[in-house]
């Protein structure tokens, strides 16, 4: 279960249609307890790959250091990654699959002519051969998360 | 040489939750042998199945990328620390 809150679900589509027709990318920051993650912030990166931007995205290592230690100054921990697919649908390609790690929660929102679609979290198996989905509750703020 | 290899958050499952690992090598490849020999399922989720690091997975030696240095053939000295630290890339099917 991935917990995310109205107003970071919000911020993560509308970089999603922001950057359209290209991919957005960033970092999911919260907290886990009892196998439950709760996300309370992102931090939105600078998706690096200028060749093919509409269906690629790269965070670099250096962006991943710092997104830790984003996270580290706020008490919270790096939790996954967001990206947008582009008029396609949210869920992992095998490119997605083959650059992932477990444990990381995987977000991709769909954004289909510039207006935001589904938002799906996704957990690749200890195996790399296949994502689950994860199921993502939102939360308004005056919540629990 | 006794280095300390630090794990990240993802891959610490694999290494019996601890967020580094110390062990004795005379290179950064060594060293990387000797974690995936102690840990095994650790080794897919580092290495291709052509035995080279997955593309994603970026290796420093005290916070310098081994690929500007000898790459897996560089020398460590005692005391070193090896980071493991991913890129993180992906996107949709077209």
């Amino acid at each position: 279960m991935l917990r995310i809150r109205e107003q970071v679900a919000s911020r993560i589509r509308d970089h999603g249609v922001e950057t359209y027709p290209n991919e957005c990318c960033g970092a999911l920051l919260g907290s886990e307890k009892d196998g439950r993650r709760d996300v309370v912030d992102i931090l939105a990166l600078k998706n690096q790959r200028d060749d093919s931007p509409r269906n690629r995205f790269s965070i670099t290592p250096e962006d991943v250091r710092d997104a830790e230690a984003a996270a580290q100054r706020s008490g919270l921990e790096l939790l996954g990654w967001y990206h947008s697919h582009p008029d396609a649908p949210a869920r992992p390609s095998e490119f997605d699959r083959e650059h992932a790690w477990p444990w990381y929660s995987y977000v991709i929102v769909s954004v289909q002519s510039r207006e935001p679609k589904d938002m799906n979290s996704w957990r690749l198996a200890d195996d790399r051969e296949s994502y689950s989905a994860e199921a993502i509750e939102t939360v308004s703020p005056g919540g629990d998360a | 040489m006794a280095v300390k290899i630090m794990i990240p958050t993802p891959l610490r499952a694999y290494v019996e939750k601890k967020d580094s690992v110390e062990l004795q090598a005379g290179t950064v490849g060594e060293a990387l042998a000797a974690l995936t020999s102690q840990f095994s399922e650790l080794r897919k989720h580092l290495y291709a199945d052509d035995g080279r690091l997955r593309s994603f997975v970026n290796v420093y030696l005290n916070d310098e990328d081994i690929r500007y240095l000898q790459k897996d053939k560089t020398q460590v000295n005692d005391g070193d620390t090896i980071s493991i630290v991913p890129s993180i890339a992906g996107g949709a099917t077209r």
